[in-house]
């Protein structure tokens, strides 16, 4: 008689969802699931509104990476007055530097609350480590000046985050064509130099360095089970600069397989000639893919490994140097190692703190042309933002009445893409860590999240409610009827 | 005629027949309003700046100031009813100051923060209401209507005086209406005009929006209490 296990919900990780695995009658793996169990709506109730707030509506879609959906929604918004990269117009240097460091400000706060917060736990007490101990409480119990580091690190990013956009989270900042504010040189050197309670711009690049090396140290503990976690293959999916280096803000869109050979690039206007949408019953998450090459060949992978494995370099040295490390480790070809996410996150958290440096640095940032205007006869109405969110490429497509009307919103966000290579993480590591197992212990079925947590998954793209959120695993026969349940 | 009142136990020196709600303001003392402006004619529709008036509830932008007159303005009855007034307006439209282009200066937003609005105590009632954007100047969302009148009394054609916009139907299915000739002969200045004078998000310059940076929008420089007691306070 076969059986069903479930996680309901998964934990540490942003949104709500459930994880069923089907074992046959010898306990072998038969089918692993991860559901998406909430439903939003945006992209519906946004129809109507005024085109100039949908990137205000839109961006409460999410607690975390807000200052992404925003900017998505910016970056839609120049197209439809007709001011935007749509239309084959540059935004003014100043305005799109202001941008970027609100959008590099977030994925630094983003990746250290995911990489800190959610995930080194595992790395420092372990997978089997008791639950009431690999949480945030237990590291500042083991460690506390190392989280008394990491917290004021995130606030550093919310500090970024804050002085772009007016708020730590869901400020405003992008207006049609440009931006509403400068950065003031007071603003700039709080950000630079710190003051009492901010940490200084150098102290920001060593703590994220810090980090790093907490992955190092993990990985070099434990190669065998890190590199071995979750194998699996998918096509890579970044932003890219004319040079082919990843670029968080705009670029060409560039998937390459494993051997890194470019399969499809093309700008991100053209997504719908090239991606396709599956769905299934169980999960209200659907799963895209590339048209060309069907459901599961041409699944992809989104986020900080298909980052580090589309781009050939960074610009900035510290960061350089740590993805040189992390490309030798494969020989040249793509990572498919699901827990090399961290070790990529962790990268991004040091390349992100370098190019607010570089951006700190700039006078531009001070200048005072901050809005390209648009006449009314640049008027498209029709606009695709994309930028690379800190979980992977996110798109914003709206579509406007010429009584400025939004009449079409279609949101395609990282997590999203990350749907089958998800799944195909799930299925491996409930293969090698519970497939013909007859007890079936807590540690295992946490190796589970950790597989879905390397994701950083935003389910329901809002905020997380991390201690708040129960663990019932429930055993059922084959007709469904419960057999054995444990919570924690 | 000089005559003496008393707000809150306050004698004050006045002149008979004066606006409470001014006379108020003029000596310190805050009572919230949204449809009432100072210096045009009493609409009285919000009646948030309900007070007591010798143990009766008033409208303070209604009342004429008269002799020996006794307010309560900080009593705990009346301002609960203000609070209650307040709540009501949110909950029969569709408010949602996240995203509204009028926050940090929307009137009825400052209000709720002045009467110390957290949540309602009443049921939202999700009401299904037009949005106007056929003109080219102004969008109408009516989602966030209040009904003060405000845009139906002091809003008119520059050159023919007639009125721009106009109140329809009645009770739970009144609305405002726009004259979508006339709007099309309004100036710039004009529009900014019946943006600025609509208390809340309902009339909104189209195209136009979020261009004040957070911290530097009207109410977030001044709070609303401040400006209404400011000694000029035509702001």
């Amino acid at each position: 008689m076969g059986r069903k296990l479930v996680i309901d919900p998964v934990t540490r990780i942003e949104g709500h969802g459930k994880v069923t695995l089907h074992l046959d009658d010898n306990n072998n793996v038969v089918d692993a699931r991860l559901h998406v169990v909430e439903f939003r709506g945006f992209e519906k109730f946004v129809q109507g509104h005024p085109y100039w707030e949908a990137p205000m509506l839109l961006q409460r879609i999410c607690g975390i990476c807000f200052v992404s959906h925003h900017l998505c929604g910016a970056k839609a918004l120049d197209d439809i007055i007709g001011v935007g990269l749509g239309s084959g117009v540059a935004m003014l240097p100043a305005p799109e530097k202001i941008r970027r460091l609100g959008h590099y400000g977030q994925q630094l706060q983003s990746h250290v609350t995911a990489y800190f917060y959610l995930i080194v736990p595992e790395m420092l007490f372990g997978m089997d480590a008791p639950p009431e101990q690999r949480n945030i409480l237990g590291l500042i119990e083991a460690d506390p000046e190392l989280i008394k580091r990491v917290v004021a690190l995130r606030k550093w990013g919310q500090e970024v985050i804050k002085t772009v956009l007016g708020k730590r989270m869901h400020g405003i900042s992008s207006v049609p064509g440009g931006v509403n504010k400068n950065i003031s040189a007071a603003e700039r050197d709080r950000l630079l130099y710190g003051e009492d309670g901010l940490l200084s711009m150098d102290e920001v690049i060593e703590y994220a360095q810090e980090g790093l090396k907490i992955f190092y140290d993990f990985h070099e503990k434990n190669r065998k089970q890190v590199d071995g976690f979750a194998d699996v293959p998918a096509l890579n999916m970044s932003l890219v600069d004319d040079k082919g280096n990843v670029d968080y803000y705009h670029g060409a869109i560039r998937i390459v397989d494993n051997d890194k050979n470019i399969v499809e690039e093309f700008d991100y206007h053209d997504y719908l000639s090239h991606f396709s949408e599956a769905t299934e019953p169980w999960s209200y998450m659907k799963f895209p893919f590339l048209k060309a090459l069907g459901r599961e060949a041409g699944a992809l992978r989104v986020g900080p490994l298909a980052r580090v494995n589309v781009t050939g370099s960074y610009t900035t040295p510290l960061a350089q140097e740590a993805l040189e490390k992390l490309h030798n480790y494969t020989g040249g070809k793509a990572n498919n190692m699901t827990l090399h996410t961290n070790w990529a996150r962790a990268i991004e958290i040091l390349h992100s703190a370098e190019l607010i440096k570089e951006l700190l640095d700039d006078p531009d940032l001070q200048k005072e042309s901050l809005v390209l205007p648009a006449d009314g006869k640049s008027w498209t109405g029709e606009g695709v933002g994309v930028v690379e969110a800190p979980r992977g490429t996110l798109l914003h497509h709206y579509r406007a009445g010429r009584e400025g009307n939004i009449t079409f919103a279609n949101l395609v966000v990282a997590t999203t893409q990350n749907n089958t290579v998800m799944n195909r993480s799930i299925r491996s590591v409930a293969e090698e860590y519970l497939g013909g197992k007859t007890e079936i212990t807590e540690g295992m079925m946490n190796a589970i999240e950790v597989g879905i947590r390397a994701y950083d998954p935003c389910l329901s793209c809002a905020t997380h409610a991390v201690g708040q959120m129960g663990l019932v695993v429930s055993l059922l026969d084959a007709s469904g009827k419960v057999i054995d349940e444990a919570y924690r | 005629m000089t005559i003496q009142i008393s707000i809150d136990g306050k004698q004050i020196t006045t002149t008979a027949g004066k606006t409470l709600v001014d006379v108020a303001a003029e000596n310190g003392i805050y009572i919230p309003t949204l449809c009432y402006v100072k210096n045009k004619t009493c609409l009285g529709t919000c009646r948030v700046c309900s007070v007591k008036v010798s143990g009766n509830v008033m409208s303070a932008c209604t009342v004429a100031v008269s002799d020996g007159m006794k307010v309560e303005v900080d009593e705990p009855e009346v301002s609960d009813m203000r609070k209650a007034l307040v709540e009501c307006l949110f909950t029969e439209g569709n408010h949602n100051c996240p995203s509204c282009e009028k926050s940090g200066r929307c009137e009825l937003q400052a209000v709720g923060y002045e009467v110390g609005m957290v949540v309602s105590r009443f049921p939202y009632r999700f009401p299904v209401r037009e949005r106007n954007h056929t003109s080219g100047k102004i969008w109408l969302e009516r989602d966030r209507c209040i009904l003060c009148l405000r845009c139906v009394e002091f809003i008119h054609d520059a050159e023919s005086g007639k009125k721009i916009f106009s109140l329809s139907k009645r009770g739970a299915k009144a609305r405002i209406e726009i004259d979508t000739e006339l709007v099309e002969s309004m100036s710039a200045g004009q529009v900014k005009v019946a943006a600025n004078l609509c208390p809340v998000g309902c009339i909104i310059e189209k195209g136009h929006g979020f261009n004040e940076p957070i911290g530097q929008r009207k109410y977030e420089k001044k709070s609303i209490r401040e400006r209404a007691v400011a000694k000029n306070n035509n702001e």
